[in-house]
């Protein structure tokens, strides 16, 4: 591991053909990461709109941000969904993990039908769920019919919208599933040994032995589904957007992304798009790094990890 | 890969604990299974059955709604009451699919193809070489990942606007001909267990740079780089918003977006054919079941492998 680089000619060598080895990705990262975030960051300081040229307007795109009343609104949907998918997803996807990592052999087959579904577009999730949630004959108000309670109407009032995005995107939680199994797996079964002789019930072995030391997964998809979850649009876009919806698409569905997408590419408003590009960006970058500091107080990385 | 899951000595348990005597332990048979099905045991299997059917009922029940008549895809009865099969022969009408199958296709294929080689070129010269940048070059390909879509999406789409390319398919895969760096970042890990004194072996024995990667470094990352591609493959099948941005020629249309013009078809006409939609939409999944079918492993490798490295 631990070679020292020759100095010299040969030195030099290596570098060169490392920069050649790594040479896509500088182009790409130049032409679409570094380029684009410039010139993004100039658009939303202009009015550009595609058809016109775009002029300076100073700080008027992040003026109209606090002027437009939908720009909150869909953040404010966005962060709601968010807040309800994250935490029930990773409760769902560790509860159902921690199931699996008790059934022995069977895991395998009850990993391949919880992975199942991510595999749908979601596209055709969306397309699926408009009927599955539908209020008067959907298969989820038909089940909790049997149960006594009478479903709202998922699709269509308004205060259900960002529920059943989220009931859509539990659905395909399989991936955190198979992730947090795979790290239930390497938690070494002496901790939970040696919490036995210590006369630990199961609730204090979840919480002292379980949760820390899974907790790197945890963050991991934690992290991973907040950014998911703030970029939200395909679902969203599918289930409730489309040309007919326009006049009558309830504000209570309309995600951040769905709102800037609209913006950019069907009101072609590029300037105030790249605005609230740049808005989404720091949000996330400002989560991150709270998420990342409570992080660093809660997870616990082994220290000599067998990995 | 995975750690050894040593079973218990069953002396350990204390009888007051019926939730743990219950665990079924991965090396214990069937038979020892049974004689602890405890109430805690019952329970789960209870939990799981509840789990199972509300994951795969929703595909069952597509596959069971695209056969049925316009009258009956509310009914939910798993088996259809009359089986319309002319449903499937309705789609095509609905919109070219056979072409927008064609699309996705090819679409993903290159996307998938490109990104995997191009990833894994980038990710070798991050692994293999020692280099003074290394170190802040790797980290700026890690925090790029943090940058949502939404804040490089229309420079972007303004440079295949100057390069004439709107309304092709080129930018839904071209990009990735410059690696990803989610994939780049998995495909070094998988390098860097590869021994070195491999590598300085194929050296002395005058092997190049290229070979290195070509001869050494890739063969033994086969696995790798059908993670890489199959994960693309699928990300790229499923994706809308691309196809929405780029796409304006239904005959150039991917399958989800054909698929989202046919359910806003119907909403426009005010006459919804559900059925039709619901056919459309198991064309859209299937080939994602099927390629699930034939490379799950990978898929599960893939991820636990993300697990353990995030």
């Amino acid at each position: 591991m631990a070679d020292r680089v020759r100095p010299g000619r040969l030195q030099r060598r290596e570098a060169r053909a490392a920069y050649i080895f790594i040479a896509p990705w500088i182009i790409g990262f130049l032409v679409f990461t570094a380029g684009p975030m410039v010139a993004s960051l100039w658009l939303s300081f202009t009015d550009y709109s595609l058809v016109e040229p775009g002029h300076p307007v100073g700080m008027a795109n992040y003026q109209q941000l606090l002027d437009d009343p939908r720009v909150g609104k869909s953040l404010a949907n966005t962060f709601t969904y968010a807040a309800m998918f994250v935490p029930l997803g990773t409760v769902v996807a560790l509860g159902l993990a921690m199931l699996l990592h008790r059934v022995g052999r069977a895991a395998g087959f009850f990993r391949t039908v919880f992975y199942l579904p991510v595999m749908t577009p979601a596209v055709a999730a969306g397309a699926m769920f408009l009927l599955l949630l539908n209020g008067q004959r959907g298969l989820l108000n038909q089940v909790l019919g049997w149960f006594g309670v009478t479903g709202p109407n998922w699709t269509t009032d308004p205060a259900w919208l960002k529920p059943s995005l989220a009931i859509v995107s539990l659905w395909t939680v399989g991936g955190s599933i198979i992730i947090y199994l795979a790290a239930l797996n390497n938690v070494p079964r002496q901790l939970y040994e040696a919490a036995l002789l210590d006369g630990a019930g199961p609730i204090r072995r979840f919480w002292s032995i379980t949760l820390p030391m899974i907790s790197g997964a945890l963050f991991f998809t934690i992290i991973t589904h907040t950014i998911a979850a703030m970029q939200m649009f395909d679902q969203a876009y599918t289930m409730f957007y489309g040309p007919q919806q326009k006049a009558t698409a309830s504000d209570e569905s309309l995600v951040y992304m769905v709102y800037l997408f609209q913006n950019a590419f069907e009101f072609f408003k590029m300037g105030f798009a790249s605005a609230m590009a740049w808005v989404l960006f720091l949000i996330i970058l400002v989560i991150t790094v709270v998420q990342v500091r409570l992080g660093n107080r809660f997870v616990y990385y082994e220290g000599d990890s067998p990995r | 890969m995975s750690v050894e899951t040593r079973p218990l000595p069953p002396s350990t348990e204390p009888p007051a604990d019926p939730d743990l005597a219950a665990r079924p332990l991965p090396t214990s048979g069937p038979a020892r299974d049974r004689r602890r099905l405890g109430p805690g045991a019952v329970l789960r299997w209870l939990l799981l059955l509840v789990a199972t059917i509300a994951f795969t009922y929703p595909l069952i029940w597509l596959v069971s709604a695209s056969l049925k008549p316009k009258s009956q895809v509310f009914d939910n009865r798993l088996v259809p009451e009359t089986f319309q099969w002319s449903n499937f022969v309705q789609v095509w009408d609905a919109g070219p699919v056979l072409r927008w199958l064609f699309n996705s296709g090819v679409v993903s294929l290159m996307a998938a193809v490109a990104v995997t080689f191009s990833s894994a070129f980038v990710a070798f010269g991050f692994a293999y070489f020692r280099f003074r940048l290394r170190g802040p070059l790797f980290g700026l390909v890690l925090a790029t990942m943090m940058l949502p879509g939404a804040v490089t999406m229309i420079p972007v789409y303004l440079i295949w606007h100057q390069l004439g390319l709107i309304d092709t398919q080129v930018p839904l895969w071209a990009n990735n001909l410059f690696g990803s760096a989610f994939y780049i970042f998995l495909m070094r890990q998988f390098f860097l267990g590869i021994p070195r004194e491999l590598f300085e072996a194929a050296r002395i024995d005058g092997c190049s740079h290229l070979g290195l990667f070509r001869r050494i470094a890739l063969p033994l990352c086969r696995p790798a780089l059908i993670i890489v591609f199959i994960f693309e493959l699928q990300a790229s099948w499923s994706d809308l918003l691309k196809p929405l941005i780029y796409l304006q020629t239904e005959e150039y249309f991917t399958m989800p977006r054909g698929l989202k013009q046919i359910v806003d078809g119907f909403a426009l006409s005010g006459e919804y054919h559900w059925e039709i939609a619901m056919a459309a939409t198991l064309v859209a999944t299937l080939p994602m079941i099927v390629v699930f079918a034939f490379c799950q492993r990978y898929f599960l490798e893939g991820l636990a492998t993300t697990a353990r490295q995030g």
